[in-house]
């Protein structure tokens, strides 16, 4: 599975359009990096906490992405976006999608 | 005597936070400034398509994230220039830091592909607040994603 964000696959041709693919998972904070983040708030600096859970959500919504366009027979997914949203407090939407298409 | 005890540490918070938060901020302008010249090798551009025509062999979504915050003795600084406006140098510093952070992590995985160039690099940006005793955190998520392009040899 090739994933872009660029309209086209470099040195491929695009042979059939398959829509639009989306993958989504709400994530919420748990207490334990919450008060690391608390702590850290004091003394500015990364989050390492936050880092780690918001790469591991984004990570998760790119592979139910993929997941999705393979149901539909594509082998590669394209013009790919992110969005972030939250819905409560101390809980996040992390989005990813694109375009399934099939290249040779 | 309750008003003096917390005028106090607020003081010392202030001053922890300005001590090590100007400290870690020196550091790490020092580690993005070394790794930066470390990835001259590996541009990463905003076009969508390639400057020049090279045959290219693999295209891969890469990208990196960090989670910012800032210190408590910065905070109470931006929180006055409210009164009067103008910039927020505090704040200035800290999202230039945090995106050029991004990029540098987004092309550390670039580099683990192998890519040659990444291509139409976008960045994201989400606040992340929690209203917990009416005190707003100040932190901040950046996300830098683009395609690592692969050339042939």
């Amino acid at each position: 599975m090739i994933v872009t964000n660029i309209e086209y696959v470099p040195g491929k041709q695009i042979v059939a359009h398959y829509g639009i693919v989306q993958g989504s998972t709400v994530r919420a904070r748990h207490a334990g990096a919450d008060f690391a983040a608390g702590l850290k708030n004091i003394v500015g600096g990364e989050l390492k906490g936050y880092t780690k859970l918001l790469e591991g959500a984004r990570k998760e919504a790119l592979e139910r992405m993929v997941k999705q366009a393979e149901q539909l027979g594509a082998n590669a997914v394209i013009n790919v976006r992110f969005a972030t949203s939250t819905i409560t407090q101390g809980a996040a939407e992390l989005m990813a999608y694109g375009t399934a298409v099939r290249v040779e | 005597m309750d008003a003096l005890i917390s005028l106090i540490s607020i003081f010392v918070l202030m001053l922890l936070g300005y001590s090590v938060g100007s400290f870690v901020e020196k550091v790490h302008y020092a580690s993005v400034k070394k790794r930066e010249n470390q990835f001259l090798d590996l541009p990463a551009i905003t076009f969508r398509k390639l400057p020049q025509d090279k045959e290219v062999i693999d295209a891969q979504l890469v990208m990196g994230s960090v989670v910012i915050s800032l210190d408590y003795f910065k905070r109470f600084l931006a929180g006055l220039r409210h009164i009067v406006g103008g910039r927020i140098k505090s704040y200035e510093t800290l999202l230039d830091r945090a995106r050029r952070e991004a990029i540098l992590r987004m092309k550390e995985e670039a580099r683990k592909l192998g890519a040659d160039v990444i291509l139409n690099v976008r960045f994201e940006t989400a606040g992340i607040k929690k209203v917990k005793r009416k005190q707003k955190v100040g932190c901040f998520e950046v996300l830098a994603y683009g395609t690592a392009i692969k050339f042939a040899k």
